[in-house]
């Protein structure tokens, strides 16, 4: 079987959309991790020099591009297979199905998808074309370096209500979309074993929970000021 | 205890493939609640003829819950309201008097409408044919236990086996998916020793197939699950994904 046999039938289709999502909760994981540093209380310090390593080699900057070509592969894939799938019922039913079959959110999983999406651009306009391309005031380090002050563009940023909101939401529908996308995952690259598919739906959750919680939690607290 | 009541049955009626349809409205009076569902519809068509109107048209054969013919997608739900349950073996004890039923047929562009409720599966005729069989041997038959199956195996592949083909999961699939069905088969066969042979082949024709007959690809919502009424579970997708992956992965050209 030729390759684009393999990735151009529904099953392949769907394995493209597994492995770019996998890639990208793993990558959620990183980036939650390095932000959590704003929480060290010593007045970014920690979080300003998370940010600079992040910036800083060479090959943090080439996994960055395979970063970006995950999301690209994911957003377009996901879109077109959702136009595609809903391309084959042309006509509807008068009374629906609705959630006596499935759950709500595994079957909004393109909307649910281009809210995130939305929410990715204002997201990159507030922090990383600012960091790599329009400039951010610089901050000196405690070891002498000079860097780039994340923290205080998050902290500006998170002082406005509306951009607040506007991440908790993304957080809610971030959480909904890993929800299923975790487990649903797993299921596409044929895991089928009853006992690891439960084992994998209670990981999903927990971690799509503690990710999203803790990703909301950094507009929140800055916004109260909890953070300094 | 029998009743009779009075309900409304809201119908998708249309001539043929090439005519828009309409639903449309009959009261029907005196119902047992004894009565399955076809049994109502018969008496209604019954009604329907004498009064030199056009029956409605619906594919039935068994009814008894074995063939998979009787497709009808009532109030919301392929099957009707009862779990694990066909059209045949849905009774009226499951409807109060007053009640408005709406019957569509089944939606899915690979699903056809021939006329009014019946719909033409033919496409999952063609993807059986693709790989759905064994090869076996002419000349005497096997004893039946000659070869050793693993009992886990022997009961999965049975449970799936147990699939009658209504199509009611790609009905009630928001991306109109085979993948239940063709999960089933795939799982019954490539289970067992006697699939082994055309393990590989199987599943990627018969997926070949499933995509050509303009099927959608299956987001695990898990709807389909939920309707069969045979409870195949949806375990099978996972293990038809598994099949598919290492073969088309591991075949030479
Ligand atoms: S898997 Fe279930 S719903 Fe689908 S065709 Fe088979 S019996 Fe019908
Ligand atoms: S008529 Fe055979 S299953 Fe209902």
């Amino acid at each position: 079987m030729k390759w684009s046999e393999v990735f151009n039938s529904s099953v392949g289709k769907k394995l493209v959309m597994a492995l770019t999502g996998l890639f990208l909760i793993s990558f959620l994981i990183v980036h939650a991790g390095i932000n959590a540093c704003i929480w060290a209380m010593d007045g970014g310090e920690m979080f300003n020099k998370a940010a600079h390593f992040m910036g800083a080699t060479v090959v943090i900057r080439i996994m960055e591009i395979g970063l970006f070509i995950g999301f690209l592969i994911h957003i377009f894939q996901g879109l077109s297979l959702e136009l595609q799938n809903r391309a084959k019922r042309k006509v509807g039913y008068a009374v629906e199905l609705g959630n006596k079959g499935s759950k709500w959110y595994s079957r909004s999983m393109g909307l649910l998808g281009t809210i995130l999406l939305i929410f990715l651009i204002i997201h990159w306009k507030h922090f990383w074309i600012p960091s790599r391309f329009t400039g951010v005031e610089e901050v000196t380090l405690s070891n002498g370096v000079t860097t780039h002050n994340m923290f205080a563009l998050m902290q500006s940023t998170f002082s406005e209500l509306w951009v607040v909101v506007v991440y908790v939401l993304a957080c809610v529908s971030l959480c909904w979309h890993l929800i299923h996308g975790f487990q649903s995952a797993f299921r596409t690259m044929g895991v089928h074993n009853d006992r690891f598919l439960s084992l994998l739906n209670s990981v999903g959750i927990g971690y799509s929970v503690i990710i999203s919680l803790a990703f909301a939690m950094m507009p929140v607290t800055m916004y109260l000021g909890w953070v300094s | 205890m029998e009743q009779t009541i009075n309900v409304t049955l809201r119908v998708w009626r249309q001539k043929n493939a090439n005519t828009d349809g309409k639903f449309e409205s009959y009261p029907v009076s005196n119902v047992s609640t004894e009565m399955s569902f076809l049994e109502m519809i018969d008496v209604l068509n019954e009604q329907l003829i004498k009064e030199g109107k056009d029956p409605i048209a619906f594919d039935h054969d068994c009814r008894e819950g074995i063939c998979g013919m009787c497709s009808m997608y009532i109030n919301g739900r392929p099957h009707g309201p009862w779990h694990a349950n066909t059209t045949c073996q849905l009774h009226m004890r499951a409807y109060k008097d007053g009640d408005t039923i709406t019957v569509e047929p089944w939606r899915a562009n690979s699903f056809p409408v021939i006329k009014d409720l019946v719909v033409d599966r033919s496409a999952f005729d063609r993807i059986i044919q693709a790989g759905g069989y064994i090869s076996v041997n002419t000349g005497n038959a096997v004893d039946a236990n000659a070869v050793p199956v693993e009992k886990q195996k022997a009961d999965s592949a049975f449970a799936a086996a147990a699939c009658i083909g209504c199509g009611a999961c790609v009905a009630a699939c928001k991306n109109s998916s085979a993948m239940l069905f063709v999960s089933a088969k795939v799982s019954h066969l490539s289970l067992l020793p006697q699939g082994a042979p055309e393990r590989k082949t199987r599943v990627m024709n018969m997926i070949a197939q499933m995509d050509k007959e303009g099927f959608g690809a299956c987001t695990n919502t898990g709807a389909c699950e939920a309707v069969c009424p045979k409870e195949i579970s949806i375990s099978n997708i996972a293990r038809l994904n598994q099949e598919y992956l290492s073969s088309s992965f591991t075949t030479a050209e």
